[in-house]
Parts: structure tokens; C-alpha cells; sequence
């Protein structure tokens, strides 16, 4: 199905980079080449080809190519396709809310402490509402970490609860006012339905209710969750994938320092 | 005289075992002795109590809650609801429907004799244990006539959260090759003190485990077992605070393999360890009778704890759930013991490590089918590196012959499977098992070398550990949080409030009637 080893394409497009009209690469610049599989729920025959390159197409790209497809099941076609994206974006006019935090290692996020707010801060995580999933929330504050990052309970000026999963919005904020508590970290591992946002919302409103939401440095992370989400639902921060402990430590070190300082 | 190709001292795996059968007796002495809010519902649906009351409340739910809270389960519900019987004349189910519509409390009427009793309740257990029986037949002769996958059968799991969707993306598992097909629960089914009725269409990552979800998935994969040729085995959960339900609702309706593990439950869903261990004890019990798999989840350990590091706490807990098991009658041949391919792919000759512990897992264990469990913990979201992660835990599988294999899919981390992320999981593992078939027959490992020498340090390591659970106890070890780093109190976690010490007329016929296995 594929094109052969070499393409015999005729590339007359331009080959300059402009920040102002990104599109795709492959091997050369602007080519807009993109792989991507999908299935349709259609049987395995000739127009279900068809109708692959007809929707990639419709979704913008040209000199589409099925290079492979397999009949599933009766009825379900899959499909490993190619093709050359007709669009482009403007890379200069992008702005991403982000968390702004200098990233401090284990040893300077202490000290830091130590110097600025001269004492432990006190946090408590938890994998909050029906979410089963430890993995996130074990990653930032278990002492063995994730990925070489050491987790919260191994910093010497951190005090941590780490509540595990399931565990109610309730609870969690009946342990936040318990401990007196400086952050709060939940963790959201499952997100389809959108079950994370409900539970993310509910939980401001209790904290709100309780008239603790000013006090506490709110954060919410998981693979699903942005900063910018975070900040529309009402939190300090939010952590996706790729943020350690030592993200979540000097951001948490460092919003306490600016609001000592702004009293 | 056992033969290792990894230079096993069994000596050391006789002790550990004997260690093992230790910590189990300690634990029965106290199960013997309790019985749950969840083992009398089992019992209600084992002399054929089902459906709900008008708000949705399951029968053997409002039949248990009614002597509960009379604080006389003690007794048992099959006393109560013998001498029912013996006052009305009604069968069991009608006794249900009558409590639920608040005409009849089966605590306030007059007592027969605990003979009496017992004669009147027979004939509805003799019935069930038939019908199971049946069951166990039924399996055995379809196995005979169709067929099933060789070994390590391939298990991949539905998660739709709609049970008749389940039921598309199953049948294309199964003609795609897979041998098992789990249906994912709900997120939190566990933690529900009743189980759900009827076929339900929601649910997070999941629908729920009900007995007609059961029924609808198990004629489901029949039918396409008969088009492929090919028995396909049925998967659910037989974990959280129902779990001796479930090994009845699934012994009912033919099911094949049951996720059940106490310790699972404990450890990651904080259930009272009291609670499911007594409920565990009963439900092997079932399960062992009905010849259902059960898995057991010590593979997750790995998921919290660090693969290289707490290796040795699987194979002990393995050693801990293989005497549980055998205590409740179940034979090595329904153990999938779990063990997991989990260590930080950056490890370097991490391959080898897992090798040596694979392998030596299966000499521990040579007559048990064990399960196990894919790369998750590093699952990145790379679909192309994971599909390689995948690839070496499949090489694993077939060279260390791995009983259930657990597949691995490459979006992991990312959402509960596509129908195309089953099918180029499946065709991975069958390139790679047909490809690598006889692997395991041509190689043994060298004296002295890393495999060996990993495989004996996690032996004398588990050694170690099980010596300090038969000093501590099970449930101080739980306390200590010796297994994934997490601590669990005896007198902590949710379901405790359902179990009650027996009284004068407790009895449970199923016990003797199911125990030692369907001969």
C-alpha cells in the first residue's frame, strides 16, 4: 500500500521555517506529514478504504495513504494511514498559562524553607472521590519518589499525610482542617465521564463552604489535568504529566513565601 | 527429585512454604470462629433469594440487615430463615419478598428445633450445590468439545461501562484470540455493600458486576466460543466487601476466573482486613467448588512498592494466598497466583531480573496457573515505546510458561482499551509466543550468574520476611505495613461493622458440601 522506500513526491512547496504557519514535519520542512490510526465501524473491504481517505480528508490532510488496515471484528475496520497536513499555526501568538515557579531541587526547596517561612509546611494528598488509583498521588509524595525525584515525605520541611485513594472530598477536607494544613494536593488518575471535574469542582465548594479555600495552597494533578484547567476550577496549580515532586515542592515553598509577604 | 534450571534450593522453598502454612493456620484459627454481613447474603443467594425490594435494595440485603440489626446474626440466616420456613410453609424467596414489604421479622417468630431447621433449609441448598455442579460439568464438557487456547491463555479485559457494548468488544477479542475476557467493574464497586441488580449500561472504567451482567456475558462468549471454536473463560471480581456474593453470583452463572485476593482488598481499596478475610475464607470456598481460577493481586504491590526492591514481598505473599487457598479446599490447579513485570525500564539487565523472577516463580509454583501482569507502573504514554515494554514482558510469558497472561496494551495510561489497542496487543503476544514458543525447554541459566543469583536472593529475602509474619501475625505484619509500603489496622478500613462471632445455632452446610473440590 505504502508509497515505496522512496517518495517520488515532487516537493515544490516552500522549505523556510515561519513561526507564524507551523505545520507538521516528516523529513522536510513543511511537508506536514502525520501518521495516525482510527478505526471505522464499517466492514473490511475496498470502501472502507475509501471512505479512510475520504475522512482524512475532511480532516485536512492531503495525498492521504492507508498503509495498513485489518479487519477487527465483523463490521470494525483499523487503519494506519498517512497524510500531509493542510493546516498551519501561528507558534508566535501562542500563550500557555504556566505554573510560574522557579524549580528548585530537594536540598534548596528545604533550605528555602528553612530561610522564608521557618518552619514545616504541612501537606495532605489523597486520591480523592471514587479515583482507585494511588500511582499519581504515590509519585509526588511516597519517600522513594518517581524517576529518580525523591516524593514529599522525604523532604525534611515537609509534614505529610498522603490519604491514598478513594477517599472522600469530606474527608479530606475534615483532615485538612484537623492538621491545620498549608496544601493540599488531590490526585485524579480517571477521567473519563469527566468524573474528575465534578470532583474537582466539589471539592472548592467544600473548602469554600468551610471557609478554608483563602487558606490553603490548592493543587490538582493527574495525566488528564492542565494548569489553566486547574486555574478555571479554582486551584493554585495544576500538574500533568511529567511534573515530579520537586515541581509540586518549590511551587508549594514559593506560593507560601509570596503570601507571607503579601499580608 | 524437583529440578531447577535456575539452581532453586527447595529446602529453602520447603521452609518458606512451611513458614507460609503457619501464618495461614494462625489466620483460619480466628476466621472459624466469624461470619459477615457478606457471608450470611451469600448464603440468602445460595438458597435462592434475588432481586430488590421497591427502593432498589437487593433482597438478601434486606433479609441479613433485619436480623443484623436485631443483633442475632450470630445465629446465622439460614437459622432464621429455616425456622421461617418451618412457621410459614413459604420458600426462601418468599420469606424475602414478605420481609421486604415489612409483613413478616423472621427474628420474632416461634423456634423449631435446630433439626427441624436444618431439614427445612436442605432441600434449597442441595438444589444450589446441583446446580454449580452442573455448572462444573457443563464447563468441563465444552472444554472436551471445543476446545480451548494453549497456554498462557491470553486474558484482555472490557471496559466500556455498558454491559451490551462489553458484549461487541468481547466477542472481537475473542475471535481476534483471546482466551479470557475480564469485564471491568465500576470504579468503587468494591466499596458498595450490596450487589447491583439486573443489566446495567453505566459506570466509570466499568460497568457494574451484577448476576445478569453475568449471564448476558457468559451467553455472549458461549456463542462466539461455539463460532471460533474455542472456550472462552468469563473474568470478574470477586474482591471488596461483597466478595463471597460474587463467588456465588459467578458460581451461578458459570464463571471461569475471579480476581480474589483479601489482601488486595486491604491493601489498596482499605477494607476492614477482619471483614474480608473471614468473607475470602467462604468465598474460596465457592470458588474452589465451582472450579473457577481465582487470581490473587500481589502483582500490585509493585504498583506502590519498587519492583526490584520489594520483589521478594510478592513471593511471599503468593506463599501466604497458596496456604489460604488450600485451607479452603482449593486445588493448586485454580491458583493464579500474581506476580508482576514492573521494574523501572532504566534499570540496566532489568530484562534478566525479571527473567530470574519470573522463572522462579514458576518452580515455586509448578502446578498453579499464574497470572501475570503487564508493565503499568511505567507506562508513559509512549504508545511505541510501551508496545516494546510490552513485547519483552511477552517474551517473558512464553519463555517462563506463565499461565494467565495478562495482555499489556500500549495505550496503558492513556484510556481503558480501544477495540484496535486489543487487536495489535493480541497480535504482539501471538508473534512473539509462536515466535519464541520452545524458548524455555532450550535454555537453562548459568551457575553464578545474574539470573541465578537474583532468583536465590529473592528466595532467601522472602524467607526472611515470611519468618517475621509467623512471629508478628498477619494482621500486626498488615499493621507494620510489611506488603506495598502500606499500612493497614486490623480495626481500620470500611466493612468492619459487618462481622459478627458465631453464636449456639450458627450453621453453613456449603462448607462441608463444597469443600475439597467437585468430585
Amino acid at each position: 500500500m505504502s508509497g515505496g522506500l522512496y517518495s517520488m513526491e515532487s516537493k515544490d512547496f516552500d522549505k523556510t521555517l515561519d513561526l507564524k504557519k507551523v505545520k507538521p514535519y516528516g523529513d522536510t520542512m513543511n511537508d506536514g506529514k502525520t501518521q495516525l490510526s482510527f478505526t471505522l465501524p464499517v466492514p473490511c473491504n475496498d470502501e472502507a478504504i475509501e471512505a479512510a481517505k475520504q475522512l482524512m480528508k475532511k480532516m485536512g490532510f492531503e495525498n492521504p495513504q492507508v498503509v495498513y488496515y485489518k479487519g477487527l471484528t465483523d463490521g470494525f475496520t483499523f487503519f494506519v494511514c498517512y497524510g500531509s497536513c493542510i493546516h498551519t499555526i501561528d507558534y508566535t501568538a501562542i500563550h500557555v498559562p504556566k505554573v510560574d515557579s522557579v524549580k528548585m531541587d530537594m536540598k534548596e526547596c528545604d533550605e528555602f524553607i528553612k530561610q522564608n517561612i521557618g518552619r514545616k509546611i504541612v501537606v495532605i494528598g489523597a486520591s480523592t472521590g471514587t479515583d482507585a488509583h494511588t500511582v499519581g498521588i504515590d509519585a509526588i509524595m511516597n519517600m522513594k519518589g518517581y524517576a529518580g525525584h525523591y516524593g514529599l515525605e522525604r523532604y525534611e520541611m515537609f509534614e505529610t499525610l498522603n490519604m491514598g485513594a478513594q477517599v472522600p472530598n469530606e474527608d479530606f477536607v475534615k483532615k485538612a482542617i484537623e492538621l491545620n494544613a498549608d496544601a493540599l494536593l488531590v490526585s485524579q488518575t480517571v477521567t473519563q465521564k469527566d468524573v474528575h471535574i465534578k470532583n474537582l469542582a466539589e471539592l472548592v465548594e467544600m473548602l469554600e463552604a468551610e471557609g478554608i479555600r483563602k487558606k490553603v495552597i490548592l493543587i490538582c494533578g493527574g495525566p488528564r489535568i492542565t494548569h489553566e484547567l486547574a486555574k478555571e476550577l479554582g486551584y493554585d496549580a495544576g500538574f500533568s504529566m511529567n511534573s515530579y515532586a520537586d515541581d509540586v515542592a518549590s511551587f508549594i515553598a514559593q506560593e507560601m513565601y509570596k503570601r507571607l509577604n503579601s499580608k | 527429585m524437583r529440578k531447577s534450571k535456575l539452581g532453586l534450593d527447595f529446602a529453602k522453598v520447603d521452609e518458606a512454604r512451611r513458614l507460609a502454612e503457619n501464618i495461614a493456620a494462625d489466620v483460619q484459627n480466628f476466621v472459624e470462629n466469624y461470619s459477615t454481613v457478606a457471608v450470611e447474603r451469600t448464603l440468602c443467594r445460595l438458597i435462592g433469594i434475588d432481586g430488590i425490594d421497591e427502593n432498589e435494595v437487593p433482597l438478601p440485603n434486606v433479609v441479613v440487615d433485619q436480623v443484623h440489626n436485631n443483633k442475632l446474626l450470630g445465629h446465622g440466616i439460614l437459622y432464621f430463615i429455616g425456622n421461617a420456613i418451618c412457621n410459614t410453609g413459604l420458600t426462601p424467596q418468599q420469606i424475602a419478598e414478605e420481609i421486604a414489604k415489612s409483613n413478616l421479622d423472621i427474628t420474632k417468630l416461634s423456634l423449631h428445633s435446630i433439626e427441624k431447621i436444618q431439614e427445612a433449609v436442605m432441600p434449597y441448598i442441595n438444589a444450589t450445590v446441583e446446580r454449580i455442579k452442573n455448572n462444573v460439568k457443563r464447563r468441563k464438557e465444552l472444554l472436551e468439545t471445543l476446545g480451548e487456547g494453549s497456554r498462557p491463555y491470553l486474558y484482555v479485559i472490557v471496559a466500556t461501562g455498558n454491559i451490551y457494548e462489553d458484549v461487541i468488544q468481547a466477542q472481537a477479542a475473542a475471535r481476534q484470540g483471546a482466551d479470557i475476557i475480564a469485564v471491568i467493574r465500576t470504579t468503587g464497586q468494591s466499596l458498595l455493600d450490596y450487589v447491583p441488580y439486573g443489566a446495567t449500561t453505566e459506570g466509570f472504567g466499568g460497568t457494574y458486576a451484577t448476576q445478569e451482567n453475568f449471564k448476558i456475558m457468559r451467553s455472549a462468549l458461549d456463542e462466539v466460543g461455539q463460532e471460533i471454536g474455542r472456550y472462552i473463560r468469563l473474568c470478574n471480581y470477586c474482591s471488596g466487601l461483597c466478595m463471597p456474593e460474587i463467588a456465588a453470583m459467578g458460581a451461578l452463572e458459570r464463571l471461569d476466573v475471579m480476581l480474589n485476593d483479601a489482601l488486595y482488598g486491604i491493601l489498596f481499596r482499605d477494607i476492614n482486613p477482619q471483614r474480608t478475610i473471614i468473607d475470602q475464607y467462604f468465598s474460596r470456598i465457592i470458588n474452589g467448588f465451582a472450579g473457577v481460577i481465582i487470581n490473587t493481586g500481589e502483582d500490585n504491590y509493585l504498583t506502590t512498592a519498587d519492583a526490584f526492591e520489594q520483589a521478594h514481598t510478592v513471593l511471599a505473599s503468593d506463599l501466604i494466598n497458596e496456604q489460604l487457598a488450600l485451607l479452603a479446599g482449593m486445588p493448586e490447579e485454580q491458583m493464579g497466583l500474581g506476580h508482576a513485570f514492573e521494574m523501572d525500564p532504566d534499570l540496566k539487565n532489568g530484562f534478566l531480573y525479571e527473567l530470574a523472577q519470573a522463572q522462579m516463580t514458576r518452580e515455586i509454583f509448578p502446578k498453579a496457573p499464574l497470572k501475570y501482569m503487564p508493565p503499568t507502573k511505567y507506562m508513559t504514554g509512549n504508545i511505541f515505546r510501551g508496545h516494546v515494554q510490552d513485547a519483552l514482558f511477552n517474551q517473558i510469558s512464553i519463555w517462563t510458561g506463565q499461565g494467565i497472561h495478562l495482555l499489556g496494551m500500549l495505550t496503558e495510561a492513556i484510556h481503558t482499551p480501544f477495540m484496535s489497542d486489543r487487536y495489535l496487543s493480541i497480535e504482539n503476544a501471538k508473534y512473539i509466543f509462536n515466535n519464541l514458543h520452545d524458548i524455555g525447554n532450550e535454555v537453562e541459566f548459568k551457575e553464578g550468574g545474574i539470573i541465578r543469583q537474583r532468583a536465590a536472593k529473592v528466595l532467601d529475602d522472602a524467607l526472611n520476611l515470611l519468618a517475621e509474619i509467623e512471629k508478628l501475625g498477619l494482621f500486626t505484619a498488615l499493621e507494620k505495613g510489611l506488603f506495598a509500603e502500606t499500612k493497614r489496622s486490623r480495626n481500620g478500613g470500611k466493612g468492619l461493622n459487618g462481622v459478627v462471632e458465631k453464636a449456639e445455632n450458627y450453621f453453613n452446610p456449603f462448607i462441608n458440601l463444597m469443600k475439597g473440590g467437585n468430585k
